[in-house]
């Protein structure tokens, strides 16, 4: 294990991962608003906002599949020391992180069984910029209509039309984040 | 804060298993996700469901109001405040414009709440299909296939038998148009207050291990027929205390003479009213104070 790896997490565990949830809840009941979050210090290339996600939801019984560019020994051992969390392949993964590129074809991770659908999984995208601008988001949480720069619309658009079923996606930059839930009928503009 | 507990009394673990739950639920507005609800130090009955949801959302800076039927002044509404203050230390109110976090039993307030507060339900029964259908593996069919006819057949004989859909509370509606969802014991008066809510709203059944979700500004239709629309009723009076004629009124029977009065729900709101300078029928003198 890399001695980096132990270092970076919540120092007050209930505390923190409370307010992050919080931000976490916000995000993704409104989809489109961008959330600032703080208490982790992950190895990079991992951002901030990711890492304080991982902590706060992942634990053991939440396989976790690192994307390409992540899937690195710190990060590894970061996870690993940090939530316990299996690592394991798209597949199999309730949480998967990467960068959009690390995490495409989308289509193979868990969207939930039909009478199930709360089993899929939850993407972490890591972005290289996040902005309220962009693609066009309606649906449940929006009051009329919001933007979020996302990396692209045609993956988000075949995952709403499978609703109830499909994945759930928070966008990740830095110490923010945004959520953009199966429910978001995305278009590009 | 009594530093013998952890901060909201619930283990770190459980925490995110709740709150993994409830993003799920958000992100499938009006599905029930099923979760591992814990033994809490209170009774099935008088609101598990609502307060691990509650403990797993709250954050230190949160001003916590609890509700039961509408009334902050209650037994079980002052013992989960008394239990938050205990094991979180948060702040507490009976003002509904001024809480973060409001847990409620069988009432939406009548205040409209606004974006950045949580509403949080005690929910008995979250299907809506259980008492036409009591078999859970049928109900969960009859979601994933959207089958809910037999609801509609419910409603038809209510209205077969007494002219009327006599449904008064626990008045079902569609969310987003997928999901036929159980709003929980409130009256039907409050049915169009789920709808469109700026604020986030969470229902937590802690016995039937179920927390489901209506993401802000969600639709969420009443079912009724074309020539049976739904109606939001309530009592046909006004506060005797504070003279609304708009809130959903509970009917307080005076003596054994069979006189009675007919008060706010509300606690908070009729105050609120009555502090304004309104004055309802016995609401003058000692009954106003």
């Amino acid at each position: 294990m890399t001695p980096e790896a132990l270092l970076g997490g919540f120092q007050t565990a209930p505390i923190q991962s409370a307010r992050a949830f919080r931000a976490a809840l916000e995000a993704m009941a409104r989809p489109g608003t961008i959330w600032e979050v703080e208490g982790a210090m992950p190895p990079t290339p991992m951002s901030v906002a990711a890492g304080v996600l991982l902590l706060t939801l992942c634990d053991g019984t939440t396989p976790v599949h690192l994307g390409g560019s992540l899937d690195l020994p710190v990060v590894r051992d970061w996870v690993t020391f940090h939530t316990g969390a299996p690592l394991v392949a798209a597949e199999d993964a309730r949480f998967a992180l990467g960068t959009w590129a690390d995490l495409t074809p989308v289509n193979r991770f868990a969207i939930g069984l039909p009478d199930y659908p709360d089993r899929s999984a939850t993407l972490i995208v890591e972005m290289p910029r996040l902005d309220a601008e962009g693609a066009r988001l309606t649906g449940p949480g929006i009051k009329d209509v919001a933007h979020l720069s996302l990396p692209e619309t045609q993956a988000f658009r075949a995952n709403r039309a499978l609703f109830p079923q499909g994945f759930d996606t928070y966008l990740t930059c830095g110490s923010r984040l945004a959520g953009l839930p199966r429910s978001t009928i995305v278009e590009a503009v | 804060m009594a530093s013998e507990y952890n901060f909201a009394y619930l283990d770190e673990q459980t925490k995110r298993m709740i709150r993994r739950a409830i993003l799920k639920g958000v992100a499938i507005p009006g599905y029930q996700v099923p979760f591992a609800s814990r033994e809490m130090p209170m009774p099935y009955g008088w609101g598990t469901g609502g307060v691990q949801v509650t403990a797993a959302c709250l954050v230190p800076e949160d001003r916590l109001k609890v509700i039961d039927q509408g009334a902050d002044d209650t037994t079980n509404a002052v013992s989960i405040r008394r239990f938050f203050q205990r094991t979180a230390g948060v702040a507490v109110t009976e003002a509904t414009a001024d809480a973060t976090v409001i847990q409620t039993r069988h009432r939406i307030p009548e205040t409209p709440l606004t974006e950045g507060q949580i509403l949080v339900y005690q929910v008995p029964i979250p299907e809506p299909l259980r008492f036409l259908e009591p078999r859970e593996t049928e109900t969960r069919k009859m979601h994933e296939l959207e089958d809910y006819g037999l609801m509609h057949v419910k409603l038809y004989e209510d209205i077969a038998r007494h002219g009327q859909i006599a449904t008064a509370y626990d008045y079902p509606v569609k969310v987003e148009g997928r999901y036929v969802m159980d709003p929980s014991p409130i009256p039907k008066f409050d049915n169009p207050k789920l709808a469109r809510n700026p604020a986030i709203q969470l229902f937590g059944a802690g016995r039937e291990q179920r927390i489901y979700a209506l993401p802000p500004y969600a639709e969420a239709v009443s079912l009724d027929f074309d020539d049976y629309p739904f109606t939001a009723s309530k009592a046909d009076h006004q506060c005797d205390l504070c003279d609304a004629s708009g809130s959903y009124l509970d009917e307080v029977i005076t003596d054994d003479q069979g006189s009675r009065m007919y008060v706010c729900s509300d606690t908070d709101f009729c105050r609120g009213r009555r502090e304004a300078g309104h004055v309802g029928r016995l609401g003058g003198g000692e009954a106003g104070q």
